[in-house]
């Protein structure tokens, strides 16, 4: 089989691409699919842990399925987020949602 | 690593996901990145596949392709205007990518062996095994009486059920016309 280095490195690579998307994009949507990167990068190194360390305990697959149920609910809930403030502002741009600032 | 089947598919799988993710934070247009969004999550699925994990290979299609993708693309036909914007960074980008690269940089150093063959002490050692020992024939049945075990996960699945039921009644309630916000009445 594959080595177990080469998952983490690709779920780091994975991260690393989503934490840029973060950072970086000006669209708050896209933010948020950078952020679905961000935690499937955390799922392949779940799985693959389970999967090299210890395949008898299921720990890894069910932290993975709790993994899934938190972010269809920070999707669903950022999504309603970003569609109340495109009501309100117009704008969907990060820099824009500004009310708590000054 | 010697080419076998199974690496060249996990190559291959790795490429989909890693470039669908690249192409996601790049693309100017949202609903292209959202198709992305779709492959790379595809991608790993595959590799959900590959790890002997196939319950979960089929909820990520399900869920992450059949819902969440989904949910994303239809705010982004929601918000009509911006799918095209001048600027799809912000003034720090260059920061940005800075930080992240640094940051891979980081996790790999950690956790690759090459460096370790170079002298750098790292945990790579505990990661270079590639014949683990076999996954039980019933895993996706253990996995579900684990799930509604109380000396295993009950708890946390029924934490679970409430959070996803909240978040739904929550994201209803944010978006409800009327009753629940005041109709950008703000400025």
């Amino acid at each position: 089989m594959v080595p177990l280095w080469m998952y983490l490195v690709v779920a780091a690579g994975l991260f690393s691409i989503g934490l840029f998307g973060v950072l970086a994009r000006r669209n708050a949507i896209a933010i948020l699919m950078s952020i679905e990167l961000m935690l499937n990068a955390v799922n392949i190194n779940l799985v693959a842990f389970w999967r090299y360390k210890t395949p008898v305990d299921l720990s890894g697959q069910a932290f993975a399925a709790f993994v899934f149920v938190v972010a269809a609910a920070e999707a669903a809930v950022g999504l309603a987020l970003i569609i109340s403030i495109y009501r309100r502002r117009q704008s969907v741009i990060a820099e824009d949602v500004n009310m708590l600032k000054w | 690593m010697e080419l076998t089947v199974e690496s060249v598919v996990f190559l291959i799988l790795s490429a989909i996901t890693l470039g669908g993710g690249l192409l996601v934070v790049t693309t100017r247009n949202l609903f292209h990145a959202g198709l992305y969004l779709m492959l790379s999550l595809l991608g790993v699925a595959g590799l959900f596949v590959l790890l002997a994990a196939p319950f979960l290979a089929g909820v990520q299609v399900v869920v992450y392709i059949g819902a969440i993708a989904i949910l994303i693309i239809l705010a982004v036909m929601l918000t009509p205007s911006v799918t095209q914007m001048p600027a799809i960074f912000n003034r720090n980008w260059a920061l940005n990518l800075a930080l992240a690269v640094l940051f891979f940089v980081l996790l790999v150093s950690v956790i690759s062996p090459a460096l370790d063959d170079l002298g750098v002490d790292n945990w790579s050692a505990n990661f270079t095994e590639d014949s683990p020992a076999a996954v039980p024939a019933d895993s996706i049945v253990q996995l579900g009486k684990d799930l509604v075990d109380p000396d295993q996960y009950m708890l946390p699945f029924e934490v679970a059920s409430v959070l996803l039921m909240a978040a739904m009644i929550g994201a209803v309630l944010l978006v409800a016309p009327g009753k629940a916000g005041d109709e950008g009445g703000d400025e």
